[in-house]
C-alpha cells in the first residue's frame, strides 16, 4: 500500500537540492588546503545566498563622525564596546558582539561642515564571514586609529581565513 | 536455558543519558530502570544549562536585558523579549503605539509558524523518517526568509523595544507576507496528508505519550500539550495583548477538530499543523488592518533609561510562546535603569513534569517520542534523562533511536506497506 510520504520521497528525490551548496558541494579532505587554493584563486566556492537590506552584520565605526558621547557602551548588551580615554573614541571586539544593532540606532553621529544633518559614526556592514583563528585578529577588532581604518578600507570585504 | 532467559527478561536494568552527551542537542538527565522492553521507573534531572542569565539581568540595564532575554534561547528569540517588554510596559506605564502593537503580534505568529514546523520535522526524525524531515524544514526556509526580510537576521530578531517595535514593515515585506501565506496553506493541507493521513505516523504516535486531562490539569502542563490534552489553555485567549486582544484567537483543541481527544502524540501533531492554519489566519488580520502610526512610544533610548530609573513599579508579563506560556516577572525600584529582579519561566520546566508519569510504562523504542512530542526546550527552562537496559547498560540515544526507527519498520511490514 503506497503512502503520500512516498511519493514525496521520491519527488524529493527527482528535485534539485534546496540549499544552497555553500562554500563547496562536499566537504573538502584539508580545508586549510582548499582555503588555501581558493585564495590563490585555483578554485572557485559557490557565492552565499545575498543578505536582504538592513541585515546586521559587522559593524563598521567612523572615527571622524564619532563625538565620544559614550551611549553605544551604555545600551551595548554584550558589552564588546571598550572606551579609550586617551582619544575618547571605542574600540569594538566583534567577537563579542551579538548584532543587535542597538549602538546604531543609538548614535547620535556629528555634522561635519557643510552637511545639512548629522551622519553616524556606526552603522551595520553586510559582511557577515568573520571565522578567525583568533579572537583578537585584526579583522575582528574595530580601533578607531586612523591607520587601522585606512588598512580595513584597503581589504576587500569579505576577508574569510 | 530456557531459565537462563527467564531470568534475564525479569532483571531491571538502569539507563542513563546525559547531561553532558554528544548526541543531546542539550544538557539535560534521564534516570530510567527498565525490564524488558518496558520502562518500569524514571527520574529526570535537570538544571545543567543554568547560566545565570537572571543575576545578569540584574546588572544590566533595561534596554542590555531585553536583548539578554532574546539569547535565554534560540528558536523562541521573540517570546521572552515579548513577555519581557509586556512586564516592563505594564511597570512603567507605557503604551506602545497600535502598529508597534500588530508588527510584535505578526513577528509573534512567524516565530509559532517556523517553530511548529520544525517540531514536525523532529518528531518525523525520532520515528525514523528522515526524508520527511528534510521535506519539513525545506517548508521552514520560507518563513525564515520573510523574517530575515523583515528584521534583518534568521534567528534573534532584535525587533521589539520597550514601548514598542525598532523597525517598519514596509509594502515589500506585506507583499513578501502574502506570497508566504498562500505558500503555507498548501503546505498545511499537504502537512496533513503526510503526517495525519499516514497509516504508519498513526500507527506510530495514535496512544503513545499519552497524557490525559486530569494528569495535564495537575503537572500544569501548558501550550499545545495541554491543548493536545483538550484543556483550552491559550494566553491568548485568556490573556490577550497587544492585537490578540482585537483577534478573538480560539484555543486549537483536538475535540473541535476531530471529534475525540486522547492526548497523545497524534493528537499534539494536529494541534500543531492547526495552529501554524490559525497563525496564518491571525496574520492575514494584521496586514489587513494594520493602523498607522509611530513605532515607539519613546523613541529616544536615552529618554527610556531615564524614565526607567525614575519609575517604581513592577509588572508580568505573559506570552503564549509556540511552547506554551512564557511568564516574565519585572521589578524596578526607581534606583537603577535595570530591573532590580527579573524571573523567567519558561513553558518547558512544566511541560517535562510529564515525562516521568508518561516514560512509565512506555516502551524503550518509545521514549523519544514521549521526549520529543512535548518540544522540549532545554536552554529555556534549563534543566536528563537515562534509559538502562536489562544488563544494566546505559543506551545510548542512537540506540534508542534505532530501536525507535526499527518499530516503525516493524509496523510498516505489519501494515504491509
Amino acid at each position: 500500500m503506497p503512502t503520500k510520504a512516498m511519493f514525496l520521497m521520491i519527488r524529493q528525490l527527482l528535485q534539485r537540492p534546496f540549499t544552497n551548496p555553500f562554500p563547496v558541494k562536499y566537504a573538502p579532505k584539508n580545508v586549510t588546503k582548499t582555503i588555501e587554493k581558493v585564495k590563490l584563486g585555483q578554485m572557485s566556492i559557490n557565492n552565499p545566498i545575498p543578505v536582504p537590506d538592513g541585515f546586521r552584520g559587522k559593524l563598521k565605526y567612523d572615527p571622524e563622525r564619532c563625538i565620544g558621547c559614550r551611549l553605544c557602551i551604555t545600551v551595548c548588551p554584550a558589552n564588546a564596546m571598550e572606551w579609550i580615554p586617551e582619544v575618547r573614541k571605542i574600540r569594538h571586539y566583534v567577537t563579542r558582539c551579538m548584532f543587535c544593532g542597538l549602538c546604531v540606532d543609538v548614535c547620535p553621529g556629528k555634522k561635519l561642515p557643510g552637511e545639512t544633518a548629522p551622519v553616524k559614526a556606526l552603522s551595520m556592514s553586510k559582511e557577515f564571514l568573520l571565522a578567525d583563528y583568533d579572537k583578537y585578529s585584526d579583522n575582528l577588532i574595530v580601533e578607531p586609529t586612523s591607520k587601522e581604518q585606512s588598512l580595513n578600507n584597503q581589504e576587500p570585504s569579505s576577508d574569510q581565513k | 536455558m530456557a531459565n537462563d532467559k527467564v531470568s534475564k527478561i525479569s532483571k531491571r536494568y538502569e539507563i542513563p543519558i546525559g547531561p553532558i552527551h554528544p548526541a543531546l542537542k542539550e544538557p539535560i538527565r534521564v534516570e530510567a530502570e527498565v525490564k524488558g522492553e518496558k520502562v518500569v521507573k524514571v527520574d529526570v534531572k535537570r538544571g545543567f544549562a543554568h547560566r545565570g542569565i537572571e543575576y545578569m539581568g540584574m546588572k544590566r540595564n533595561a534596554i542590555q536585558t531585553l536583548y539578554l532575554s532574546e539569547r535565554i534561547c534560540g528558536i523562541c528569540s521573540i517570546s521572552h523579549p515579548y513577555a519581557f517588554v509586556l512586564a516592563s510596559e505594564k511597570a512603567l506605564g507605557i503604551e506602545p503605539p497600535p502598529r508597534a502593537q500588530y508588527i510584535r503580534t505578526i513577528i509573534a505568529e512567524l516565530e509559532r509558524i517556523h517553530s511548529h514546523i520544525l517540531w514536525l520535522g523532529v518528531v518525523a526524525h525520532e520515528i525514523g523518517f528522515d526524508p520527511i524531515l528534510f521535506w519539513t524544514w525545506k517548508l521552514r526556509e520560507k518563513v525564515l526568509d520573510v523574517l530575515e526580510a523583515i528584521t534583518g537576521n534568521r534567528i534573534n530578531y532584535a525587533m521589539y523595544m520597550i514601548g514598542g517595535v525598532r523597525r517598519d514593515i514596509k509594502e515589500s515585506h506585506i507583499l513578501a507576507l502574502r506570497d508566504m501565506i498562500d505558500y503555507y496553506r498548501k503546505a498545511a493541507d499537504q502537512m496533513k496528508d503526510i503526517f495525519l493521513s499516514d497509516p504508519i505516523y498513526k500507527a506510530r504516535t495514535k496512544d503513545v505519550a499519552k497524557l490525559s486531562q486530569d494528569l495535564a490539569l495537575k503537572l500544569n502542563i501548558v501550550g499545545p500539550t495541554a491543548r493536545a490534552a483538550g484543556l483550552r489553555v491559550d494566553i491568548r485567549q485568556d490573556i490577550p495583548y497587544d492585537a490578540y486582544a482585537d483577534i478573538d484567537v480560539r484555543a486549537v483543541v483536538p475535540q473541535d477538530i476531530m471529534g475525540e481527544v486522547n492526548g497523545d502524540a497524534y493528537d499534539a501533531t494536529l494541534v500543531r499543523i492547526y495552529e501554524i492554519e490559525q497563525s496564518l489566519d491571525i496574520i492575514e488580520y494584521c496586514i489587513n488592518n494594520m493602523p498607522e502610526g509611530k513605532l515607539l512610544a519613546i523613541p529616544n533610548y536615552v529618554a527610556l533609561l531615564t524614565t526607567i530609573r525614575k519609575t517604581q513599579g513592577e509588572g508580568i508579563g505573559a506570552h503564549e510562546a509556540p511552547r506554551g506560556e512564557v511568564i516574565h516577572y519585572v521589578k524596578y525600584d526607581g534606583t537603577r535603569d535595570g530591573p532590580v529582579v527579573w524571573k523567567v519561566i519558561a513553558p518547558s520546566y512544566n511541560n517535562i513534569n510529564c515525562w516521568g508519569p508518561l516514560l512509565l510504562g512506555a516502551e524503550v523504542a518509545d521514549i523519544p517520542v514521549v521526549i520529543a512530542f512535548i518540544d522540549p526546550c532545554l536552554c529555556c527552562n534549563d534543566r536528563i534523562a537515562f534509559v538502562k537496559d536489562e544488563n544494566g547498560r546505559v543506551l545510548d540515544y542512537f540506540e534508542i533511536h534505532n530501536m525507535s526507527v526499527n518499530k516503525t519498520m516493524k509496523i510498516k511490514r505489519m501494515l504491509g506497506v
